[in-house]
């Protein structure tokens, strides 16, 4: 394996990610924290997984003609990342914000390994982003998040069922095998990475208690109050 | 003409199962207004001449990103890591989709510029090395590389003729080299020439003096792209396409 330089952690912020299955409930208690946060004052910037203007049309495209390979779909989606992280993440994270990301660098890593990119590839790809400093790894067993999704019978879409791979031509029985090795990266991922593990299957209250009282122990928060803008 | 084995940079592209391919990639590389296009025209018409079916791939022709790449350039919104990134996805997606297929299928595929040149730019605008040569990696090895070397003033001078401008993103105006564009394109021209160098230790390029006469330079590709292919170059006159 060739040598990456990782990148400089020189910024005064702070970044935390989420991670999880779909289902897990992870982008409500992201959200939860956000709003917590914002009320309290502190300077917060949100980001979410594949919203960057600039891939976008490419993006919608080649999802829905159906134009992406496991590669494509892999460098696509770091390109939006790298929009994100080049002109919101690190600077937000150098001004001192805290930077919140619904999803980060693991769900690529996590999901291309499962289209069967290799691994040390994508990884060196993304290997100029920082780690976060605190990853919330929302985690419940693998049928509640797949009942979660499954109960109210959605239309999944071709490329989250994972119908690309041809592994099955029913789409819920396809986005189960998915999930199912998604759930088996993130699994394998949780040590390597030091993700911060929340049992997903608590009531979203308690498990959001849980995670504020989290980010109230590791981060000095008062550092980053709103400074006046006058 | 026999299978060859083709071996890939590094990494393999899970999208191919059986690297074998019956048909012959090669790559020219260099910058605007080398000569690249005349070239590759004339080898193409030579080449169907002789039967063999040619396709060509280059920069910005995916059918995925290529019109959203050229839209972002026309903004101030392309960061660095972003455009390398944007590039490759348009390479693999013309590597996947058309130019593996095209091998397979026994096509000679003549590239107006490769990864080569790709990288030259991600090095010169400070990429990682050893980042830019990851990406990479799952490219597949052409056949041959031929390299244009033209002399900076060369450069513009073909460049004034052609355009009367030169381009924001070959002048390398988004480096700060220089606020004069002029300037900048010689020095960002200098810079990619001097990537291209180290490069051509390591991979071998075949280095073409593209300030010689167009008929002097494709007699020497079509020796070089014959004798890999078996094809004679007797008796054979090479016409300059005709000034339009």
């Amino acid at each position: 394996m060739a040598p990456v330089v990782s990148p400089k952690r020189n910024y005064t912020g702070k970044l935390l990610a989420v991670e999880g299955l779909d289902g897990s409930g992870k982008s409500t208690q992201i959200y939860l924290v956000k709003r917590w946060l914002e009320l309290e004052g502190y300077r917060v910037f949100f980001t979410e997984w594949n919203s960057s203007i600039l891939v976008k049309k490419s993006t919608t495209k080649g999802k829905k003609r159906q134009l992406l390979t496991p590669t494509t779909f892999s460098l696509i989606h770091a390109t939006d990342f790298a929009d994100r992280y080049e002109r919101q993440i690190l600077p937000l994270l150098r001004a001192g914000y805290l930077v919140l990301a619904d999803r980060y660098i693991f769900t690529a890593l996590a999901r291309d390994a499962v289209r069967g990119v290799d691994r040390d590839w994508v990884e060196q790809l993304y290997s100029f982003a920082v780690h976060p400093d605190i990853t919330f790894y929302f985690r419940a067993p693998l049928e509640v998040s797949l009942n979660r999704i499954l109960d109210g019978r959605p239309a999944l879409k071709y490329h989250e069922a994972g119908l690309d791979m041809g592994w099955s031509t029913d789409p819920y029985e396809s986005f189960r095998m998915f999930q199912g090795k998604v759930f088996a990266e993130y699994e394998a991922m949780q040590e390597k990475f030091g993700f911060t593990v929340f049992d997903a299957t608590e009531e979203i209250h308690i498990q959001q208690a849980k995670v504020r009282e989290f980010i109230r122990q590791k981060i000095d928060l008062p550092a980053f109050r709103r400074r006046p803008c006058h | 003409m026999p299978l060859k084995d083709r071996p890939f940079f590094g990494r393999k592209l899970p999208e191919v199962r059986e690297a074998k391919f019956s048909g012959k990639l090669f790559a020219i590389e260099g910058a605007d207004g080398s000569g690249r296009s005349t070239q590759i025209g004339m080898l193409s018409a030579w080449l169907e001449a002789k039967g063999y079916a040619v396709k060509h791939m280059g920069l910005r022709r995916s059918n995925l990103v290529a019109e959203e790449l050229e839209d972002a350039k026309q903004g101030n919104v392309l960061t660095n890591t972003t455009m390398s990134l944007f590039y490759a996805t348009d390479f693999f997606d013309q590597l996947i989709h058309e130019i593996i297929p095209a091998l397979r299928a026994g096509f000679i595929v003549l590239a107006d510029r490769y990864i080569y040149t790709l990288m030259a730019r991600d090095l010169a605008r400070g990429a990682d090395r050893a980042w830019t040569r990851n990406l990479y990696s799952p490219a597949i090895v052409p056949d041959a590389v031929f390299y244009f070397r033209v002399s900076a003033a060369q450069l513009v001078d073909r460049n004034f003729q052609k355009n009367s401008t030169l381009d924001y993103w070959e002048s390398g105006m988004d480096l700060g080299l220089s606020r004069d564009m002029f300037s900048s394109f010689v020095k960002f021209q200098r810079m990619l020439q001097a990537e291209f160098t180290k490069m051509q230790k390591e991979f071998g390029f075949e280095i073409i003096n593209a300030n010689l006469k167009v008929e002097t330079i494709q007699r020497e590709l079509r020796k070089k792209i014959g004798g890999q292919l078996g094809i004679g170059l007797a008796a054979q006159a090479i016409q300059p396409p005709q000034a339009s």
